[in-house]
């Protein structure tokens, strides 16, 4: 299984990403597709600034995409984070997995979340409406948390 | 030398994204450097105040702070990550 791993400032196109993953396979049973968006927090944000670290971001979601490949039957993964200005409504991050059954394609795209938010450097910055900034967004306790259900006995 | 990266709000207390140094024989470890570099000026302590949130990756693999530097070409200085 080939992952494919972009980092990019541009929006991608969920339907074609799916249909990279099932064209011309006919033995992919499911795909699950996971979209961050990015939200207005209650009308008062104007954009997130997404810092990334060019090099080791596309490494790091390699690596993550390699362990689910070992970890899950997939016939195909696609990671994609997007760095730069975003705005509310707008795609953040895209995960499609793919494999004969669904159990292992919502595991995987489960976990590929809970690492990419955790160990791919990638940092939100929030541009508030009236021009401020509301500086950088904290790391929650929450999502460190999430990666402990993924650890093997 | 040995180049150092800085990200987030690392980046901008410190005031710079990156810079080389030349690192003294007596640091060897991640956290010797961190040490190292809170010397280096008060930008640098205010960056590093709290330098056990802060992350760490060599040549871009991400590290403890009691890893040994080694021969890394590149080490980066950052805060927790926020991406998803």
């Amino acid at each position: 299984m080939i992952a494919t791993v972009l980092v990019q400032s541009e929006d991608f196109d969920i339907a074609a990403e799916i249909q990279k993953l099932t064209a011309g396979d006919r033995d992919v049973g499911a795909v699950v597709t996971f979209t961050g968006v990015c939200r207005d927090e209650a009308g008062k944000l104007s954009a997130l600034e997404l810092e990334h670290y060019p090099g080791m971001a596309e490494q790091e979601i390699e690596r993550i995409a390699k362990q689910a490949g070992k970890r899950w039957p997939l016939t195909g993964l696609i990671a994609i984070h997007r760095f730069g200005r975003i705005r509310p409504g707008e795609n953040i991050v895209l995960v499609v997995a793919a494999s004969k059954h669904r159990h292992a394609a919502f595991e995987a795209a489960s976990f590929m979340m809970d690492f990419m938010k955790s160990r791919a450097p990638f940092w939100k910055k929030e541009i508030f409406l009236d021009g401020t900034e509301g500086g950088w967004v904290d790391a929650r306790t929450k999502d460190d948390d999430a990666l402990d259900r993924w650890s093997e006995e | 030398m040995i180049k150092l990266v800085y990200f987030a709000w690392v980046r901008e207390r410190i005031g710079k994204s990156e810079e080389e140094i030349v690192l003294p024989e007596s640091v060897s470890t991640v956290s010797g450097l961190l040490d190292h570099l809170k010397e280096r000026g008060e930008e640098y302590r205010y960056a590093l105040e709290h330098s056990e949130v802060i992350r760490v990756a060599l040549d871009h693999r991400h590290s403890q702070h009691d890893a040994e530097i080694g021969n890394a070409s590149e080490i980066a200085l950052f805060p927790p990550m926020t991406g998803g």
